[in-house]
């Protein structure tokens, strides 16, 4: 997988934002650099959420710090509203800046911790001379019942003093100051306990509807991003391997690398065995100083061959708005795995009686749908005329 | 001297009542940390100590403080009190031991040295605090454009301080003093330019530190112009380090200006330093040890004080940052 192309963008939609070609490279001593992202593309339509997954290192969150030029990128363009990024000057940049605002991992690290947290939200109208000091107040004490925080208990308090799901509120509130259209957030909830998460991750769906967001979500959590995203694109080793709907990703995930995350989901039932033996994701992320020739997948795909070392796959649309980056992506065979990781997902989402349903829908319901997948696959595989090996092992025989 | 000890009690009733209440919310509390040495002199309560302990940074801190408190006061107050002219020659016998008269007693030129080393403290902490004042002043705001900006400039800069770090300080300082003549200004002067290199490098190294932490990007992202996030986000964190480090800056550029002073290119006598006054007792020290004595256990006594302080206060804010 390695994902370079541009199939996967919309040509005829007019996206707010637009990635083309994405490179983010740092120098790592004399005459190397890691290569973090490598030419990655997305788009993302008003109102929309997409949710960039990958596992650590991966280069995710490089990505959406590349998009609001923190650092900028190496190479590529970052089209926001119509306005290339990478090309605005400083100051031009500095203007645009209210329109793109980013929600960080670590909550407290996010806040200043000199300051009271009042003025950190006050902040971003005082950095743009909107409104008297009355005004800001009244503003800012919208802003922080918006988020469900106490504005007068609040007041005077420094950002040590809250807990990090107060703290991530209090960044939410700061980057809505501003009305931004567009909201990056960089493994949001990663750092908060579970509970908190999802008022967190509630809370940001209000803001999203109230406010008319549009989304890019990082995370590592698969739940959490099905959750949220309309659209999700994963990443790995510094480029995009799947495309997808968020629906169409967990019933149906074409790339080895997506279907292995699936399969790693924990399922919160003792009777199913845990997946542990048969996952087919081994070893360590490569070093993105020297990423792997061809596809970067390639040396932990259980489905690698020849071909993949050679050649970097290029990304295609495998299904309608289903778009993958590999030459012998997951089809039939693999169906009936990924089936029952979209019914484990469900479940664990559900609850365990809800599990036990999806285990067996997996099994009952499950082969209408998976009939038209592996019709779908075969005509695909005809189209690009790649065989897929039935000794394959099957590697995720569930 | 005067004795600290009776001192005490009354300059610290009133303040430490004052801070008491943020001393006790400290378990989630955020305790606004004045850093002006004789502000913290005056929390020195018995009644604090507890309070103070466990704020963390000890009873040894206090007590240097207190010291510290004690020498900038006589200093600051030695034309209004009761002492003697510190060059008029005879006001008492010459060698003169402790006594009632003079409470140290006198040299040999029958000065007091009691007047001697309290306008002597004067030439250590103007030059002291006035050279790293303005060390801070100049490399801090380099430092912190170098550390914030990276790139160009710092490389520039790192490699300039560097040069600077590499001469040998009390040469240079020599050669400074020398050249343009010994006096009080130059003096200040040639440690200040000793001191810039090595606080350069130091607030840069912090201040990189906290340009990578997240509220630096978020001000930024907010369209903040770039003295604003240096001067908003970057250096209110900065500044306790820089501070608590500069303490014991002061420290050092005591005793360089101890070392000039004893070499004779500082203060021209019979204007009294600390220097000069261990330089003029070395001649009799075998009969009049005490003359030697007094204006070296000060200078010993405080820059231990500003050591310790520096010290405490460095792993105090150290602590606190890792904590958040």
């Amino acid at each position: 997988m390695a994902g370079s192309g541009t199939a996967h963008l919309r040509d005829g939609a007019d996206p707010l934002l637009r990635v083309e070609h994405l490179v983010v490279e740092f120098p790592a001593g004399v005459g190397r650099k890691v290569h973090a992202v490598s030419d990655v593309s997305f788009d993302v339509v008003e109102g929309e959420t997409l949710g960039l997954v990958g596992e650590s290192g991966c280069g995710k969150s490089t990505t959406g710090r590349a998009v609001v030029q923190i650092p900028r990128p190496t190479s590529g363009s970052v089209v926001f509203d119509g306005r290339d990024l990478t090309k605005l000057h400083h100051e031009e940049l500095r203007r645009i800046r209210p329109q793109i605002q980013m929600i960080f991992q670590d909550p407290i690290s996010s806040l200043n911790p000199r300051r009271r947290v009042t003025d950190i939200v006050a902040e971003p109208l005082v950095v743009w001379g909107r409104g008297k000091s009355a005004e800001r107040e009244v503003k800012v004490r919208e802003a922080f019942e918006a988020v469900g925080l106490d504005y007068d208990s609040a007041s005077g308090r420094r950002p040590h003093q809250f807990s990090g799901g107060q703290c991530q509120r209090i960044s939410i509130a700061r980057a809505l100051m501003l009305d931004p259209k567009l909201l990056i957030c960089d493994e949001p909830v990663s750092a908060l306990d579970v509970s908190v998460q999802a008022q967190i991750l509630n809370l940001l769906e209000d803001m999203k509807e109230r406010y008319g967001l549009t989304m890019v979500f990082i995370a590592h959590d698969l739940a959490v991003v099905k959750n949220v995203s309309d659209r999700i694109a994963v990443m790995y080793l510094g480029k995009i391997c799947e495309v997808a709907s968020a629906d169409d990703l967990y019933r149906s995930p074409r790339h080895p690398y997506t279907n292995a995350l699936l399969q790693s989901i924990p399922v919160p039932d003792p009777e199913v065995p845990p997946a542990g033996e048969n996952l087919a994701l081994s070893g360590e992320l490569p070093s993105p100083i020297d990423p792997p020739s061809g596809c970067r997948f390639r040396t932990r795909c259980p489905r690698a061959q020849a071909r993949c070392a050679e050649e970097e796959p290029i990304i295609r649309e495998i299904d309608p708005t289903h778009f993958v980056a590999c030459h012998f992506p997951v089809m039939e065979e693999a169906g009936e795995g990924a089936g029952s990781a979209g019914g484990r997902l469900f479940g664990a989402q559900a609850g365990s009686s809800a599990a036990d349903e999806g285990s067996a829908g997996a099994a009952s319901d499950g082969p209408a749908s998976e009939g038209a997948a592996s019709a779908e696959a075969a005509s695909a595989e005809g189209d690009s005329g790649v065989a897929v090996d039935p000794a394959a092992p099957p590697y995720s025989a569930a | 001297m005067h004795d600290p000890a009776p001192e005490r009690p009354a300059g610290i009733a009133g303040p430490s009542d004052a801070l008491a209440p943020s001393a006790t919310m400290v378990g989630g509390g955020s305790p606004s940390v004045e850093l002006e040495p004789e502000l913290l002199g005056s929390e020195l309560a018995p009644d604090a100590e507890f309070e103070t302990a466990r704020r963390g940074l000890g009873f040894g801190f206090w007590l240097s403080v207190g010291w510290l408190t004690v020498i900038v006061l006589l200093a600051v107050l030695a034309d209004i009190l009761p002492l003697e002219d510190p060059n008029a020659t005879f006001v008492g016998a010459p060698g003169l031991g402790p006594g009632l008269h003079h409470l140290l007693g006198t040299d040999e030129l029958g000065r007091d040295l009691l007047s001697r080393v309290i306008f002597g403290s004067r030439v250590s902490l103007i030059v002291g605090f006035t050279s790293i004042a303005v060390g801070m002043l100049i490399g801090g705001s380099i430092g912190l454009a170098a550390g914030y900006f990276r790139g160009k400039i710092d490389a520039i800069v790192t490699g300039l301080a560097n040069i600077l770090l590499a001469f040998p300080a009390l040469v240079l300082a020599l050669a400074i003093v020398t050249f343009m003549g010994p006096s009080l200004f130059h003096v200040t002067l040639a440690i200040s330019i000793l001191a810039i290199g090595p606080l350069t490098l130091l607030v840069r190294g912090s201040t990189i530190v906290f340009s990578q932490r997240e509220f630096v990007v978020a001000a930024r992202l907010l369209g903040a112009k770039s003295w604003r996030v240096v001067y908003r986000e970057i250096l209110a964190n900065v500044l306790p380090g820089a501070m608590s480090l500069g303490l014991i800056a002061v420290a050092v550029a005591i005793v360089a200006e101890g070392a000039l002073s004893f070499l004779g290119v500082s203060v021209r006598t019979p204007t009294a330093s600390w220097g000069n006054m261990i330089a003029e007792g070395r001649i009799v020290m075998v009969q009049h040890p005490l003359i030697t004595l007094w204006p070296a256990a000060l200078m010993f006594l405080t820059v231990l004080a500003l050591n310790f302080a520096g010290d405490r206060l460095r792993a105090y804010f150290d602590v606190r940052e890792g904590a958040l």
